[in-house]
């Protein structure tokens, strides 16, 4: 039932790239596919005559960014979750679980309501600085050994909850019902903040990741049968664990910064392509990363324009279509 | 590969798992380690596989300290069969058993079609010729330890380090693995609780009692009576059987 790494590599890479040209002819703004594509073809330098200045910005500046970005967000999260699972030998890790999203709220917040600007480059700096300084926290809490997975686990659930204390804190003292609102709203995750200098960050943070993760790729394998296997083989555990959660902590950071904390993508991904292609994650991380993508892609193409111009929360879409999505590939997965 | 141990003492907390433990396993002997529970028999192997760490004493891999080597030369050369395997891992038997080529093949590079045909023949050697495909959550706990002693064999080892190999095994299975790794090149060190199997197969044991060795050296010389009584609490017989070999007989 497994199918052939020869075909399923090309076949989602294939199937991304099609959603990205789909997802972006897709919009409230009346434009052709014929237009859009025109658009995207003369920034890439091809010989075809410009729409006028709102409509070229309406796919240049807003739809490009927005649909790579989650494309990046959506692989970068599956990746890191695919990475956790197997290190932490736990089936419900996911990329926020050592405290990263709840430092990244506090982050944000503190910059909206402390006014140090409101712009998406400070909200996203606050979030970056919250993500990094709760991981801080988190390797404080969890002492000397903290690349065990019970420790870093622990300290990761203690960090949350008191950065999410510490949002909570804020907002209450803050009267600004609106501030509020848009904050409530990032922080279930949102890619209305899309530009290109996100996307070229996510994109180089997120290859470098990848990288080290694939390279870790047989370490994971052997994690994945227990720490005591990985080391007859030949692993550190504390220097394979500490080096992978340090660098998925990271890119999480960063993409928290970019979109806030999109749930559902980074726990679940990874389960439902495990069920594709087994587990050597050689084959798990670039395909995870692929169905991250395509995932969040369409997922984001739904929150922007199915009760538009009311925009829905992306992870709000994430779940909703991923669940009943799960839920098939665990039922056909049991017979 | 020849083992020494010289003056291992390993504690953990206030409670002393081994002291003093001298151990000398030859080059291709099979070594049995037994002992009662909690005597340090496992301590012992996870000593000798770099798992704990002793606070004294010294382990040498054929006179070279262990802790001296690179991780991934040594896995080349040492493997290790542990009594815990995870239930929950969803792995096919032939990933398990390929977990056994990491350390000989480049780290970026895919199994190859050699890596795959040694994991079908340590399977066939193992009795589970074709079960490449079946999924690990599936198979009852006594394959599970022959999937991993195939998946140890894989490693290409000199030396073999077996915690309990055959507590899940039927009694055919357990006399097969045990007459194929006494009879092979590689030197095994197993500890096992079965007296009678460790008096048939192995050339040399080591008898712990409290994280102390009580006596070593070939089973027919230390495995006697009175101290099968003493360590271990019960009456016991030994008789030479017709092919010549020292079988310990228990009665409780």
């Amino acid at each position: 039932m497994r199918a052939p790494v020869a075909v399923l590599l090309p076949s989602a890479g294939a199937v991304l790239v099609l959603s990205v040209a789909a997802s972006v002819t897709i919009g409230v703004a009346d434009l052709s596919v014929g237009e859009v594509l025109r658009t995207i073809g003369a920034h890439a330098g091809l010989p075809l005559r410009r729409l006028p200045p709102l409509a070229d910005s309406i796919v240049w500046d807003l739809r490009m960014p927005r649909v790579l970005l989650a494309g990046l967000v959506g692989a970068g999260l599956a990746v890191c979750g695919a990475v956790l699972q197997a290190l932490t030998r736990n089936p419900l890790a996911d990329p926020y679980l050592i405290g990263i999203s709840a430092g990244a709220s506090t982050g944000a917040v503190a910059v909206l309501v402390l006014g140090a600007g409101a712009g998406a480059v400070a909200l996203s700096t606050g979030a970056f600085t919250g993500s990094v300084v709760a991981f801080g926290v988190t390797l404080l809490l969890a002492g000397r050994r903290w690349t065990r997975p019970a420790r870093i686990l622990l300290a990761g659930v203690a960090t949350a909850q008191l950065f999410t204390a510490l949002t909570s804190l804020v907002l209450v003292t803050d009267a600004s019902a609106d501030r509020t609102r848009s904050t409530m709203f990032w922080l279930l995750g949102s890619l209305t903040a899309a530009s290109w200098p996100a996307v070229a960050l996510s994109a180089i943070v997120g290859a470098a990741a990848l990288l080290v993760c694939w390279a870790a790729a047989p370490a994971l394998d052997a994690f994945a049968f227990g720490a005591d296997v990985a080391q007859t083989l030949g692993f550190s555990p504390a220097r394979v664990r500490g080096l992978l959660f340090t660098v998925t902590a990271l890119l999480t950071a960063v993409l928290v910064a970019a979109s806030g904390a999109v749930g559902f993508v980074g726990l679940t991904v990874p389960h439902a392509v495990r069920l594709l292609t087994g587990s050597p994650h050689r084959i798990l991380l670039p395909v995870s990363a692929l169905a991250g993508a395509v995932l969040l892609i369409w997922a984001d193409t739904a929150a922007r324009t199915l009760f538009a111009p009311q925009e829905l929360p992306v992870g709000v879409v994430t779940a909703l279509l991923g669940v009943p999505a799960f839920a098939l590939l665990l039922r056909r997965h049991e017979s | 590969m020849r083992v020494e141990t010289y003056g291992v003492e390993r504690r953990a907390g206030d409670s002393t798992m081994l002291a003093d433990v001298a151990l000398d396993a030859q080059p291709g002997s099979t070594v049995g380690l037994l002992g009662p529970n909690g005597s340090g028999k496992s301590t012992l192997l996870r000593v000798l596989a770099g798992l704990d760490r002793p606070q004294a004493g010294r382990v040498l891999l054929d006179g070279a300290d262990r802790d001296s080597q690179p991780r991934r030369a040594l896995a080349r050369r040492v493997a290790v069969v542990t009594q815990h395997t995870p239930d929950d891992a969803d792995m096919s038997v032939a990933d398990v058993v390929l977990l056994g080529r990491i350390p000989h093949r480049p780290l970026l590079a895919p199994p190859s079609a050699d890596d795959h045909a040694r994991a079908a023949a340590a399977l066939t050697r193992a009795g589970l010729d074709g079960w490449e495909d079946r999924r690990w959550p599936t198979l009852s706990g006594g394959e599970r330890q022959r999937v991993a002693i195939a998946r140890a064999l894989v490693q290409e080892p000199e030396l073999l380090l077996l915690d309990e190999p055959t507590n899940h095994l039927d009694i055919r299975h357990r006399f097969a693995l045990l007459a194929e790794l006494a009879a092979g090149p590689i030197t095994v060190v197993a500890a096992l609780h079965d007296l009678d199997l460790a008096a048939r197969y192995c050339d040399h044991v080591v008898l712990l009692a409290g994280g102390r060795v009580v006596v070593a050296g070939p089973p027919a010389e230390t495995l006697t009576p009175a101290r099968i009584a003493q360590v271990f609490g019960v009456t016991a017989e030994i008789v030479t059987d017709a092919a010549g070999r020292t079988r310990v007989l228990l009665s409780a």
